[in-house]
């Protein structure tokens, strides 16, 4: 929150110096959470049962180092890191589009019934179909993509509108939830505990291909939601002003929904539905660099930084190895609340 | 946002639900494996039943529809105050920890204490919601920021421990198996004498709502316009965070988390009866248990002998009736 001020001309507005100095804290907050994204990425490469010397990962990267340094480091490791890096700043970037065009802190992927949908397609699938894991992706992807859609059915009518996609978001959802809780129910105790993990979401055995499929199918999605930024800004104004500033509001709001359904299903193929980066990356984000609007660019970087902090600490701190999506909930919560804290002292 | 006042509208609409919900209460002691006609349900109020008709009401259904009534009653009241208080559609009363501060302390006392009687976990429950609210309430409720300092703070813990909690259960198979019974909600839980404990701090609860709703209505129209209308704005604030914590924490104590209704009542009230937080809350109040009990007794006829737990049937019953009404030209936001 950016407190409004009135200055000796009468005119409303944020505190003069803001814009200028905005735009630096902007930069410093995305320097140190890129510093910090670089130390993670180092540590996911050295960590691990395989002792790995800091001083010799530029080597294994360039392409040397013994066979089984390189399978360790840039097979297993890397491609592991540069899932957690690239899941989470797709999140990060999806969850700033869903709350930027709903205009609401708590809209995430759940609001458009993305992650109950995954989760309620992979429970069918597995229940019905396969408990193979590309037939768990498959059907946790049509799950959620084909809920996205009955709800933006539902709701649209003149238009899509903030409110009604919110409303029938949580109905839709509340109904795949619980149809999940009563499948886990019906099914056997350990079925329901493999399932509850792999719908935590999960990087534990993602591999090159997968990866970097998703990743670059992304790419486009990620261009054209950094186009979509300016438009979005106008629609910050209502959307009669933004009318008549030139954007057309339903049409930027249907396709800044339609990219963060994109981004979404593409991190869900590679690591399921992993749960509250796409909440919490962009709040954290806009706390930390105090703007007005979520920042995208931000987002993404500190996407990135919660789902790999986060996988660091599920391989390697617990006494046993749980699904990332479990302690990304923890991680992203607790940061969450620490930025939240440290904002009261620094106002009190 | 104007709040108009449409008293006969009101009076109306409170009276049509009671008598719905007097109907629900019916056939919530009526309906079931084992049907009773309601002559007989009567006579087995009145002590004048055979010993399996006094059984099957005394003993199985009167518990659990006073569960329901309590529970419904509860959630409906403080998702209106939720909000009402914080303006936002998406508030329910688990925003404020109330369901993973309940759920961690199940799944601690399952897996270190081995509770495996539903009745068990009443308590804990409870004190888990208790003491995970106050603490969103310390880190969010003070300071600048208002209601949404208070929903981040409360997503952001309830985050943490729900990851907590999901951690202890995947880990632990007897745990995680209790735990996915209890996170179905149901109204079979808690016996008489626990009710009769629990139900003071709901009627606790519900006064103080009631006597925040004035408080409320100026809120509505801002912080800046309540306090120059007298309204003292952080002893509401305070007062809806108590209300909402015994209201919820009472029902997910006796009933598990049953998520929709606090979510749901307060819409569907709201474009009956307008924004009118004074007729918002009674009529929450009153058609939360019906919400609560019709999904009950669907879910006990639906695959019967077999149940449906409550906690799942209760978004199926409500949500599409939420969506229709969400589909209408009038529905708007708050």
């Amino acid at each position: 929150m950016v407190a409004t001020v009135v200055d000796r001309a009468g005119r409303v507005g944020r505190p003069a110096r803001s814009v200028a100095a905005g735009r630096r804290r902007v930069l410093a907050v995305g320097v140190a959470a890129s510093v910090v994204l670089v130390v993670l990425v180092t540590l996911g490469l050295i960590l691990g049962d395989f002792p790995v010397p800091l001083e010799r990962i530029p080597t294994i990267l360039a392409g040397g180092g013994e066979g089984i340094e390189h399978t360790v480091v840039v097979d297993w490791r890397l491609t592991r890191v540069i899932a957690a890096v690239g899941v989470g700043a797709l999140l990060g970037i999806a969850g700033a589009l869903f709350q930027t065009v709903t205009r609401n802190p708590l809209a995430s992927p759940d609001i458009l019934g993305l992650s109950s949908g995954a989760f309620s397609g992979m429970l069918l699938t597995l229940v019905l179909v396969s408990a193979s894991w590309q037939a768990l992706v498959a059907g946790s992807l049509v799950g959620g993509l084909v809920t996205a859609l009955v709800i933006q059915m539902l709701a649209s009518r003149d238009g899509l509108q903030g409110f009604r996609i919110v409303v029938v978001g949580i109905g839709v959802s509340a109904m795949l939830a619980s149809l999940n809780t009563w499948l886990l129910l019906q099914v056997e105790l350990e079925t329901a505990m493999f399932a509850s993990a792999w719908g935590a979401g999960s990087l534990n055995g993602v591999s090159a291909g997968p990866v970097t499929g998703a990743l670059v199918a992304a790419v486009p999605i990620v261009v054209g939601a950094f186009c979509l930024v300016p438009r979005m800004r106008q629609l910050e104004l209502g959307d009669d002003l933004a009318a008549a500033t030139g954007a057309r509001p339903h049409a930027v709001r249907a396709l800044a929904l339609l990219a963060g359904v994109g981004l979404v299903s593409a991190a869900t193929t590679v690591a399921g539905p992993v749960a509250f980066v796409a909440l919490a990356a962009p709040q954290i984000a806009r706390r930390l660099a105090r703007t007005p609007s979520l920042p995208l660019g931000l987002s993404a970087l500190l996407g990135a930084a919660v789902l790999l902090a986060s996988d660091l600490v599920a391989q390697h701190a617990l006494p046993a190895p749980l699904p990332v999506g479990v302690v990304t909930v923890s991680v992203g919560g607790l940061y969450l609340l620490s930025v939240i804290v440290l904002e009261l002292r620094r106002r009190a | 946002m104007t709040v108009t006042t449409r008293p006969g509208r009101g009076i109306l609409s409170v009276g049509v639900v009671a008598a719905i919900l007097a109907v629900a209460v019916i056939a919530s002691l009526a309906l079931g494996a084992n049907p009773l006609a309601p002559p007989a349900v009567i006579d087995a109020l009145a002590g004048r039943g055979t010993r399996e008709t006094s059984f099957v009401v005394w003993d199985l259904r009167v518990p659990r529809t006073v569960v329901g009534l309590i529970a419904g009653a509860a959630l409906g009241a403080a998702g209106a105050l939720m909000q009402a208080f914080t303006r936002n559609p998406l508030a329910d009363p688990g925003l404020l920890g109330v369901g993973a501060g309940a759920a961690f302390a199940v799944a601690l006392g399952v897996s270190l204490f081995g509770l495996s009687d539903p009745g068990e976990v009443v308590w804990p429950a409870f004190a888990g919601a208790l003491l995970v609210t106050m603490a969103v309430s310390v880190i969010g409720a003070s300071g600048p920021g208002g209601p949404v300092r208070l929903i981040l703070a409360g997503v952001a813990l309830g985050a943490v421990l729900s990851g907590i909690t999901t951690a202890i259960t995947l880990t632990d198979p007897e745990a995680f198996d209790r735990m996915r019974g209890w996170n179905a909600g149901s109204l079979l839980g808690a016996g008489l004498d626990d009710l009769g404990a629990i139900a003071p701090f709901v009627a606790a609860g519900a006064v103080l709502a009631f006597a925040l709703a004035p408080g409320l209505n100026a809120m509505a129209l801002g912080d800046d316009v309540a306090r120059s209308q007298g309204v003292n704005v952080g002893r509401i604030r305070i007062g809806v965070i108590v209300a909402v914590t015994l209201l919820a924490g009472a029902a997910t104590a006796i009933a598990g988390p049953i998520s929709f209704v606090g979510l749901m009542i307060p819409h569907v009230v709201r474009w009956i009866v307008g924004p009118d937080q004074r007729a918002v809350l009674p009529l929450s109040l009153l058609a939360g248990p019906v919400v609560v009990l019709a999904a009950d007794i669907l879910g006990r006829v639906v695959i019967a002998p077999a149940e449906v737990p409550v906690g799942v049937v209760v978004a199926f019953v409500g949500a599409p009736l939420l969506i229709a009404l969400a589909r209408r030209r009038t529905a708007r936001a708050l």
